[in-house]
């Protein structure tokens, strides 16, 4: 089960947990689990964040994949100028 | 609406060039709209970026103060005309090997006033560099490699 | 795919990697004959002119065009009805996230005008003089409503409000009533009480920054041209062609493919030219006029209505141990959005503590909506803001513990493995080798005279990847065409270039890189976020390696031998071994000139969403000198160290570096916007907005720090943005060592530092009586 922490505002939709256990194998089944969990959270789940997978950041990737003691932050999206 | 025109005869990189204008127009408008020399670059019509500068009858000028029919009758000098048939300036070369131009936008007016300030002092101190330029601006660079790449040049033209 | 076994920290011997080449647009840039976005002329053209509205807040009661499209030489008369209304559609844009409905107002205004510039009608005309003198004839009624400007004001109960419907999100539960709060942000570990409790020192500062523009000294310009069948094409100056076109395509109704957007050479984004502005409104007026319209912003427009970075009030309060250990940071960040929501807060939040190893963390951060231009990125969006209070803070808290400022840092250094505020750890970065390298630098050292002091800061930005296309087209001859599509503002082709050549193991001169438009490769996310050299980077070597695969293929059939026998070497495919033949090496030119009789032209094609971005820590040092009876400062030696993961070419890296700590000592001496009570900008101008000139800044020295980013074949880290975080703290930080004040707003300009040398100044007659 990979560890998931949500970070920022997100444990807001959430009803305030901020650390789940989750089984997936990568961001995509990640979120849907998450939404799953917990329906307010889906749609913020869309777009403007970014995982971060054991210390690695991704931005717009489904498929990344998680592994089985993986550490997972979902985080806000890193945007430059 | 059609302002009366005037009719101008100058020089422009050493090539006879006559055009018509309105009264209004800029050095810097009839470069670019008229007469297709699109080096010079307008930054902010006001004199104060130096991304349009020029040289007047061998004087450092921004372009854009510079009303077309002032020039009547006088030389002008633009970057189209700073290459010396097939070989770069020295300043020119010396902009490319020390990385002197991220963008470049600036880079033909700095090139110009470079040149300008060589014309009539072919041995300036990093200071006397630096204020002579103070009138262009640039906003990439942080000014360091331009100023090594004008000494540069400097130094290699003294030699030659 | 082509092995490399060999990770990028092993293979430091390269041919063309480290190297300082000629770039390959040089010579067009330095005769005048590159094309930026003003350049181009098309016949048939028109000009094309914005009405913008010279109230900072008012409703739109009506506007009347009739007289401007009647005026002789007027073919169009735009506005609002012309450009779709779009609903609430959060997409990226290079900086934060932007909301469709947003764009579109602030493209051209819909109900209401919110800032002074905010545009509400356009026109083209056969000339420009006619194009204003259109403008002077649309009539416009407007019932003026009250203003707010600054971002304190703006949070009061009874601020005059931006959007009736603004209820600020992230808080729970959510208020009733709107307010100009967009939204709230919050990161937090540990717990900041026991922290507090744990400290020795506590420090606690507000500090106040004014917006300040990028400063591109090129103004937006395009030139749009749509055809009788609805087919667009556009040249515009942007760090990103493919987010034009995906804007543009929204805002007029098109389907995307129908628009093909070239980008022109760039003179300067910073990340102001990552959003639209003129080229909906360009292809609107050329849709409906039938014929080209170019558009180009006076230097007045560029500083009235296009994005600044935001100004920002702050709250930081750190506490340390006797012995130099930061137990717990708090930052309270309130930034102005401009007119609609989105200013970089959350990014700040983020980034505020981040050079520092901390258990017990917390940010909060405001993005609050104010009557000026809508607020864009500008390098490390965010950032800047919040590491400049943090900075400051950290000096003071050393002064007080009798630390060096350098030691404090590296005892509490974020290193890999520092769990970061915003959740997950920090991979291998080169803070450490940042702040080492930065003692050990003889201007750590060097002497400092009467009234002259010394300061650093540390900055931290995260870097980005995202969406890159690279194509290498294998010409007859053997040479290649790179087609890439990420804009070149600092050089970047020329660092492309030379992985290309590298990985091919081909001469440099043989590879021409072009920037591909919109049609003409695949989507490619935009110039920002420093990622150009580190994605389009990855895209490029991965283009290159599939040529190598490809090749080998070739030659594997030429020879009539396994794929597996056959290796590529230094520009040549060789047989791998003495057992699979005696086969002379043959060049890419070879192959080439047989490719379409072993199977058709050689092209190879990477399109990537690059991830695994490095962050990149910088840390400055400056001295000043203060003059006692101007308040003017001078910057007397400038130092910049910086973790690049590896310079693939030097120069651009130390001009990264050098252009960035400029920008920020004009944020830091001198740049500010100046609004009048009347919300109008008074000075929109390079006279009075005053960026560094030459003669105000010494040569920047800078240091090259090197820890690979293990994601990267040759240990790229982005480098763009970090240079601009440092140079105000640092230099706040060398004003109080030189004057013994420390100043908490930006820009320490010559009246303000002027004003508290006096104040400081105790009168003797007090000490008399």
């Amino acid at each position: 089960m990979a560890r998931v922490v949500l970070n920022g505002n997100l444990k807001q939709f959430s009803d305030g947990k901020s650390e789940f256990d989750i089984e997936a194998k990568n961001v995509r089944q990640l979120f849907a689990e998450l939404g799953a969990l917990h329906p307010a959270l889906a749609p913020h789940l869309e777009e403007g964040i970014a995982v971060a997978i054991d210390g690695e950041i991704f931005q717009d990737a489904w498929f990344a994949a998680i592994g089985p003691d993986s550490e997972v932050h979902v985080i806000p999206k890193i945007a430059g100028g | 609406m059609s302002k009366t025109k005037s009719h101008v005869a100058t020089n422009v990189n050493g090539n006879a060039v006559e055009f018509l204008c309105e009264p209004q127009q800029t050095l810097l408008d009839v470069l670019r709209d008229e007469l297709d020399l699109t080096g010079s670059k307008e930054g902010c019509s006001s004199g104060d970026c130096g991304a349009c500068s020029v040289i007047l009858d061998g004087r450092l000028v921004c372009a854009c103060l510079v009303l077309a029919v002032e020039t009547n009758g006088h030389r002008i000098e633009t970057i189209e005309g700073m290459a010396e048939g097939d070989s770069l300036h020295p300043l020119q070369q010396k902009f490319l090997e020390h990385s002197a131009l991220q963008c470049g936008i600036c880079t033909p007016g700095f090139l110009i006033a470079a040149k300008a300030l060589l014309d009539i002092d072919p041995d300036p101190t990093e200071t006397q560099v630096r204020y002579w330029l103070a009138g262009n601006l640039c906003r990439c660079t942080g000014y360091d490699k331009i100023v090594r790449a004008v000494l540069d040049a400097a130094a290699e033209m003294r030699a030659n | 795919m082509a092995d490399n076994a060999k990770s990028a920290s092993q293979s430091n011997v390269h041919k063309w990697v480290g190297t300082r080449q000629v770039r390959p647009d040089g010579v067009d840039k330095v005769t005048g004959r590159a094309s930026f976005g003003a350049d181009l002329h098309a016949p048939n053209m028109l000009f094309g002119k914005v009405l913008r509205s010279p109230h900072p807040h008012a409703r739109i009661v009506f506007i009347d065009t009739s007289k401007a499209e009647a005026l002789e030489g007027v073919k169009a008369v735009v506005t609002k009805d012309d450009i779709c209304d779009l609903p609430s559609e959060m997409v990226p844009a290079g900086e934060m996230m932007v909301n469709y409905r947003d764009i579109t107002r602030n493209v051209m205004a819909r109900e209401k005008v919110l800032y002074e510039g905010h545009a509400l009608a356009a026109v083209a005309a056969t000339s420009e003089s006619i194009a204003r003198k259109a403008l002077s004839l649309i009539e416009v009624e407007y019932e003026l409503l009250p203003h707010v400007i600054d971002v304190m004001d703006a949070m009061k109960a009874d601020a005059p409000l931006l959007h009736e419907d603004m209820i600020t999100a992230g808080v729970e539960p959510a208020p009733e009533k709107p307010s100009n709060v967009a939204k709230r942000v919050e990161f937090s570990q540990g717990d900041l009480e026991a922290g507090f409790a744990e400290a020795d020192v506590i420090v606690e500062r507000e500090f106040y920054t004014h917006p300040v523009h990028q400063g591109y000294i090129e103004p937006h310009a395009c030139l749009a041209n749509v055809a009788k069948d609805g087919k667009a094409e556009l040249w515009c100056t942007t760090q990103g062609h493919f987010v034009v076109r995906g804007h543009c395509a929204k805002l007029l109704g098109m389907d995307i493919s129908k628009l093909r957007v070239t980008a022109s050479e760039i003179g300067g984004g910073f990340g102001g030219k990552t959003v639209v502005y003129l080229e909906p409104v360009a292809l609107a007026l050329s849709r409906k006029s039938g014929q080209p319209v170019k558009m180009v912003m006076t230097r007045e427009e560029v500083f009235r209505a296009t994005g600044p970075t935001s100004g920002a009030h702050l709250k930081i309060k750190m506490g340390v141990t006797k012995d130099g250990r930061i137990t717990a940071a708090d930052g309270l960040f309130h930034y102005q959005a401009g007119a609609f929501p989105g200013s970089p807060v959350q990014l700040g939040c983020m980034c505020a503590f981040a050079p520092y190893d901390l258990e017990h963390v917390r940010t909060v951060g405001y993005d609050v909506v104010v009557n000026r231009p809508k607020v864009a990125a500008y390098r490390a969006p965010g950032a800047p803001i919040a590491e400049y209070g943090a900075e400051c803070v950290v000096d003071e808290l050393a002064k007080k513990i009798g630390m060096d400022p350098l030691d404090l840092r590296l005892k509490n250094a974020a290193k890999e493995g520092t769990q970061t505020v915003y959740g997950p750890k920090l991979g291998p970065v080169g803070l450490v080798e940042c702040l080492e390298a930065a003692k050990a630098h003889p201007h750590y050292k060097a002497p400092l005279g009467e009234n002259q002091g010394r300061g650093v800061a540390s900055g931290f930005w995260f870097n980005i990847g995202g969406e890159s296309c690279a194509t290498l087209n294998l010409s007859e001859d053997g040479s290649a065409h790179l087609v890439i599509g990420t804009p070149d503002i600092g050089g970047s082709r020329a660092s492309l270039c030379q992985m290309a050549a590298e990985e091919l193991g081909i001469h440099l001169d043989q590879v021409h890189p072009i920037i591909g438009d919109t049609a003409s490769l695949g989507y490619t996310f935009l110039t920002g976020g420093s990622r150009a050299t580190f994605a389009t980077g990855m895209a490029v070597i991965e283009a290159a390696r599939d040529v190598i695969d490809k090749m080998r293929e070739r030659v594997a059939k030429t020879w009539d031998i396994p794929v597996d026998a056959v290796v590529w070497e230094h520009g040549y495919a060789r047989p791998a071994s003495s057992n699979a033949g005696a086969f002379e090496p043959l060049s890419m030119a070879e192959i080439a000139a047989m490719a379409n009789k072993t199977g058709g032209p050689l092209v190879g094609h990477a399109a990537i969403n690059a991830q695994g971005a490095g962050p990149s820590f910088g840390v400055h040092i400056v001295d000043v000198d203060v003059d006692t009876d101007t308040g003017h400062v001078k910057i007397l030696r400038y130092t910049a160290i910086q973790d690049a993961g590896k310079a693939i070419h030097p120069c651009f890296v130390e001009g990264q570096m050098q252009g960035g700590a400029v920008q920020g000592i004009g944020w830091a001496l001198n740049e500010e916007y100046i609004y009048g009570n009347d919300g109008r900008l008074q000075n929109p101008g390079f006279l009075d907005y005053r960026i560094p000139v030459c003669s105000d800044v010494p040569m920047i020295d800078t240091v090259i720090v090197e820890v690979p980013n293990p994601t990267h074949r040759y240990g790229v880290r982005g480098v763009g943005e970090t240079p601009i975080i440092p140079p105000m703290a640092a230099i706040a930080n060398a004003i109080e060592q030189a004057t013994g004040i420390r100043f908490n707003e930006l820009p320490m300009s010559p009246p303000k530092v002027l004003a508290a040398i006096e104040a400081s100044k105790a009168p003797v007659a007090d000490a008399a009586e």
